[in-house]
C-alpha cells in the first residue's frame, strides 16, 4: 500500500495573527509553526494503516525551507520519505496543480488531505487533486480501514455518519475522528528522522487564478453578560436594544 | 589576547567570559526542539488532563505513566545506546527536564527515575550491572529510587546507620536499616540503597530489589505538594543482597551520592524553569481574563509588576542554566577524550561544576517560589481556591528548596567548593583577590562614560566580581579557620556569587542574541537585562556590607564598606516603564513569549 500524505505548514493555533506589506502578507516573524492538525490526524491514521499491513508513507509538502522543520516532525512520527516542492504556497488550485503533478505518476492508492488547512480554511485542495488525477474524491472523512484494495470509510453527514467504500486510488480529506489524537513523535522516531529522505522539487509553473486583496482581523469578543434564569425580560431587553439581534 | 573560555568551576568568580563564548537557549537545534515538543505533547495528552486524578494517587497511574513516558523513550534521553537509549547530550537532556518541569507531581517522579534512580546504576555500576538494570529502566519496564536519607540522616548523609554485614559464605550482604522520603518508594522495583558495610566510617551502595524477602514499605507520606508523588519510608529487614550487587567500591557510596546529586542540582535547575513557565502562562491568563473596575486587571500597573517579575527572574534563570549546562557537556567531551576508565566522564563533567550546580538549584527554586506566590498573588481570591491551577502550583514549589539538597546546605557548598577548587589550584582566585585588595585604597572610577551598553553592563558585572573577592578575601583573612563556624556569613558570600553569576548569564545571552537577531527584535530582553543588572548590584551591595559588617572592624571596616559600595554603584533605571514593556509583550500575546 502506497500512502501519500500532503500536509500544510501552519502557524500554532494560539500564534498571534497579524499582517504586514498593507495586511495583504501573514506575519511570519516569532510564529511556531505546525502540521495543519486535520492532516497531522490523516498521517496517524496512514501510519496505522501501514502497521497494520505493510506499505509505504510519503509526506509531501508545497512550501519554501521554511516548512522543513514541520515535515521533519512527520517524518519522525513515522512516514518514510518527504517531498518538498519548493514553492510558497499560493491558492488551492496552485497547490492542488503540485501536488497532482508529483502524484500523476507515482500510483499512490490513497491520497490524504486534512479537510482544511486550519490557516486559510480553503476545503478545496483535496477535491481538485482528485479531479486533476481523474480519482474519486471523498471529503470528511471521519474513520478508515482497508480492506485489500479497498477503502472502507466512515464520512461524517449532518447529524450523523456514512459509510462507503472506494476502490483504490482516492483522495481523502480527513477530519476528526479519521484518527482519536495525533501521534506524538517517540525519541526513536526522531532520531531516525534525519537519516530519512527530504526530496525538495521544483515546482511546474502555473498562473494563480486568485489574489489576496486585503486581509481583516475580527473585531475583539465583547464581553459575557450573564442575565439570571429568572430575569427573561432583561435577556429580550438586552437582544432588542444592545444586540439588535431581535 | 586574554583567554576568556571557562574551563573549570567557580572560574566566573575572576574571568571576564565573552558572550560567543557561552550557549544560549536560543541555538538549540531542530531534534532538540522536536525532543522538547515531544515532552510538551507528552504532558499535554497524559499529564495536564489527569492532575487531579494524580495528585489523588489513584492506584497505579503514575507507574503507568513512566511507562507511557518510556514507551515515548523520554527515559532514555541521556541512556547511551548500547543501553538501549538515545544516547544524547548533557544539554538536550536538560531541554527535555525543562519541559518536563511543567509537570507537577510526574516531574517528580519521571526526575527521580532518570536521574538519582538511573544514574547511580549508569555511571558506577560495571558492565553485568549496566546490561541487567538499565536497559529496563530506559524503557520503564523496572521503576527506579535512590535510598539516601534516614530519620536522623538528612543533610548530614553519610551519618546514616543503615548497615549491610557480609555472610558467612561471603555470598550476601545482609542489609539492616531504614530509609525516609523515598520518592517512587511505592513503585520503584531497583532502589540504590546507601549503607556502611561493618563498622566503616563512609557509606557504600548497594541495588536492591523491592520483590526481595525483607523489603517492606510505609504506607504513603502525607505531603504540602507533589501530592501525586509516591514518597515511602522503605524498611530493610535482614535483607540478602547478593555481593555482586554492591555498586562501585565499599566505601565509594558517599562519593556517588554526593556526585549523583551534582547533577540532581542542575536538573532541578532547569525544571523549575519549566515550571515557572507554565505558572506564568497561567497568572497572565487569568490577568488578562479577570475584570475589576471595568478592565482586565492585566491593566493594572501592580500586575504587571509582577508579571514582569516573573518573567525577568524565569528568564535569567534560563540564561544561566544552559550557560553552565554547556560547560558541563564541554566538560564530559574532554574528559571522555582523557579517559583513563576508572572514572565516569559524566560524573567528571558535573563535578568540576558543582559551584554552578549549587547555585542553579538555589537561585531557580527561590525563583520559582517568587513565581508561583505572586501568580497565587494575581489569582486574587481564586489562588487561594484549589480549584485553581496558581494552588497546585504554589504547593509543589515548596519542595524545591529543600530536596536535593537544602538551599542552605547548597549556599554552604557554593563557597566551600569554590574556594576548595581554588586551593587545589585550578584557578586563582586568591591572587586575583590580593590584586583587588591592592586597588581599595586608591579606587579608581568602574565607567570612564564612553562604554557601549553591552561595554557597561560587563564592566559593572567585571566590579560585582571585584565586590566579591574583597569580601572573600577580608572574610578568610579576619576569620581564617574560624570559617565554618560563620554560617551567616557565609550565606551573604554566597548570595552575592549567586546573583553575580545568573546576572553575567544573562548579560551576556542578550548580548550574543543581540549579535543573531539584532538591536530591534530585543529590546524587551535589554529591559530585561536593565531591570535585573539594577536590582542585582543593590543585592551584592546588602549582601557584601552584611557580610563585611559581621566580622570587620575600625579602618578595616570602613575601607571594606567604602570598596563594596563603590563596586556595586549603577547607573538608574526606569524600572516602572520597563516592566510595564515586559509585561505588555507577555499580556498581548497570553503567555510566556521571550
Amino acid at each position: 500500500m502506497k500512502i501519500l500524505v500532503c500536509i500544510s505548514n501552519v502557524p500554532d493555533t494560539t500564534a498571534k495573527i497579524s499582517f504586514v506589506e498593507d495586511n495583504k502578507v501573514y506575519n511570519k516573524n516569532n510564529v511556531q509553526f505546525i502540521i495543519s492538525p486535520y492532516e497531522e490526524l490523516a498521517l496517524t491514521r496512514a501510519l496505522e494503516l501501514k502497521e497494520a499491513a505493510s506499505g509505504t508513507i510519503t509526506v509531501l509538502t508545497v512550501g519554501l525551507q521554511d516548512a522543513e522543520p514541520t515535515m521533519r516532525k512527520a517524518l519522525a512520527m513515522g512516514a518514510d520519505d518527504a517531498i518538498r516542492v519548493n514553492t510558497e504556497a499560493k491558492d488551492a488550485m496552485f497547490v492542488a496543480k503540485q501536488i497532482a503533478e508529483v502524484a500523476k505518476n507515482k500510483n499512490y492508492d490513497i491520497i490524504f488531505t486534512g479537510k482544511e488547512s486550519i490557516d486559510y480554511n480553503g476545503s478545496q485542495v483535496g477535491e481538485m487533486v482528485a479531479e486533476l488525477l481523474d480519482i474519486p474524491s471523498i471529503t470528511s472523512v471521519s474513520g478508515i480501514d482497508v480492506e485489500g484494495t479497498t477503502g472502507k470509510i466512515q464520512r461524517e453527514i449532518d447529524g450523523g455518519y456514512e459509510q462507503i467504500e472506494c476502490e483504490f486510488p482516492f483522495v481523502g480529506s480527513g477530519q476528526k475522528g479519521i484518527a482519536p489524537e495525533p501521534r506524538i513523535p517517540a525519541m526513536r522516531g526522531i532520531m531516525m528522522a534525519r537519516k530519512k529522505p527530504l526530496n525538495i522539487v521544483e515546482p511546474v509553473e502555473f498562473t494563480d487564478l486568485t489574489q489576496v486583496i486585503t486581509h481583516t482581523l475580527p473585531e475583539a469578543k465583547s464581553a459575557c453578560t450573564m442575565i439570571e434564569p429568572d430575569n427573561v425580560g432583561e435577556l429580550v431587553r438586552l437582544l432588542h436594544e444592545e444586540a439588535k439581534a431581535i | 589576547m586574554e583567554d576568556t573560555k571557562i574551563t573549570t568551576g567557580g572560574e566566573f568568580l575572576i574571568k571576564k567570559t565573552e558572550a560567543k563564548d557561552i550557549f544560549i537557549p536560543e541555538e538549540f537545534d531542530e531534534e532538540q526542539r522536536m525532543i522538547y515538543q515531544t515532552c510538551k505533547d507528552f504532558l499535554d495528552k497524559e499529564i495536564h488532563p489527569n492532575l487531579d486524578r494524580i495528585d489523588d494517587q489513584e492506584p497505579g497511574l503514575m507507574r503507568d505513566l513512566i511507562s507511557k513516558a518510556g514507551e515515548l523513550g523520554l527515559l532514555g534521553i541521556s541512556v547511551p545506546e548500547e543501553l538501549d537509549g538515545f544516547g544524547q547530550s548533557f544539554l538536550t537532556t536538560m531541554l527535555a527536564n525543562e519541559a518536563i518541569g511543567a509537570s507537577y507531581s510526574f516531574a517528580v517522579a519521571f526526575m527521580a527515575q532518570t536521574g538519582i534512580g538511573t544514574l547511580p546504576i549508569l555511571y558506577y555500576g560495571n558492565e553485568e550491572q549496566k546490561q541487567k538494570y538499565i536497559p529496563k529502566m530506559a524503557t520503564g519496564e523496572l521503576a527506579a529510587a535512590y535510598c539516601l536519607t534516614e530519620p536522623n540522616a538528612g543533610s548530614d548523609a553519610n551519618s546514616g546507620t543503615s548497615k549491610a554485614v557480609l555472610s558467612e559464605d561471603g555470598k550476601h550482604y545482609i542489609l539492616n536499616g531504614q530509609k525516609m522520603w523515598i520518592t517512587n518508594g511505592g513503585f520503584a522495583d531497583v532502589l540504590t540503597v546507601f549503607a556502611k558495610i561493618d563498622n566503616d566510617r563512609i557509606l557504600s551502595a548497594f541495588i536492591v530489589e523491592n520483590n526481595w524477602e525483607g523489603v517492606s514499605l510505609n504506607p504513603e507520606e502525607k505531603k504540602m505538594g507533589i501530592k501525586g508523588s509516591s514518597t515511602r519510608q522503605i524498611f530493610f529487614n535482614n535483607v540478602k543482597v547478593p555481593v555482586e550487587n554492591l555498586l562501585g567500591a565499599r566505601g565509594e557510596g558517599f562519593r556517588i551520592a554526593l556526585n549523583i546529586l551534582h547533577i540532581g542540582r542542575i536538573k532541578l535547575g532547569v525544571n523549575v524553569v519549566g515550571a515557572s513557565k507554565i505558572a506564568i502562562n497561567h497568572s497572565v491568563n487569568y490577568a488578562n481574563e479577570r475584570k475589576q473596575f471595568g478592565k482586565q486587571i492585566s491593566s493594572f500597573g501592580a500586575i504587571k509588576h509582577k508579571i514582569a517579575q516573573q518573567a525577568i527572574l524565569t528568564y535569567a534563570s534560563e540564561s544561566a542554566v544552559y550557560r553552565a549546562s554547556k560547560n558541563i557537556d564541554d566538560a564530559i567531551i574532554e574528559a571522555k577524550k582523557n579517559s583513563d576508565g576508572k572514572t565516569n566522564a559524566n560524573i567528571e563533567g558535573s563535578a568540576k561544576y558543582q559551584t554552578e550546580c549549587a547555585l542553579l538549584k538555589v537561585f531557580g527554586s527561590e525563583a520559582l517560589d517568587y513565581v508561583v506566590d505572586e501568580s497565587a498573588q494575581i489569582f486574587g481570591g481564586m489562588g487561594f481556591s484549589a480549584e485553581m491551577p496558581a494552588d497546585r502550583a504554589y504547593r509543589d514549589s515548596r519542595i524545591n528548596r529543600i530536596f536535593e539538597g537544602t538551599n542552605e546546605i547548597n549556599r554552604l557548598i557554593i563557597v566551600d567548593s569554590a574556594i576548595k577548587t581554588a586551593q587545589k589550584g585550578e584557578y586563582d582566585l586568591f591572587g586575583k583577590a590580593k590584586e583587588v585588595m591592592a586597588e581599595i585604597n586608591n579606587l579608581s572610577p568602574v565607567l570612564n562614560g564612553n562604554e557601549s551598553y553591552y561595554e557597561e553592563k560587563q564592566k559593572y558585572i567585571a566590579a560585582f566580581k571585584k565586590a566579591i573577592l574583597v569580601t572573600i578575601q577580608s572574610m578568610m583573612d579576619v576569620l581564617k579557620r574560624k570559617l565554618s563556624f560563620e554560617q551567616e556569613i557565609m550565606m551573604n558570600v554566597s548570595d552575592m556569587i549567586i546573583q553575580l553569576y545568573v546576572a553575567e548569564s544573562l548579560a551576556l545571552r542578550v548580548e550574543k542574541l543581540n549579535d543573531m537577531k539584532g538591536d530591534e527584535a530585543i529590546s524587551i530582553k535589554k529591559d530585561i537585562l536593565d531591570v535585573f543588572i539594577y536590582d542585582v548590584a543593590s543585592e551584592i551591595r546588602k549582601f557584601g556590607l552584611d557580610a563585611i559588617n559581621s566580622f570587620a572592624e575600625g579602618e578595616n571596616l570602613k575601607t571594606l564598606t567604602n570598596a563594596i559600595e563603590h563596586f556595586t554603584k549603577v547607573g538608574g533605571v526606569n524600572t516602572k516603564d520597563a516592566r510595564r514593556r515586559i509585561a505588555d509583550t507577555i499580556i498581548e500575546e497570553n503567555k510566556y513569549n521571550l
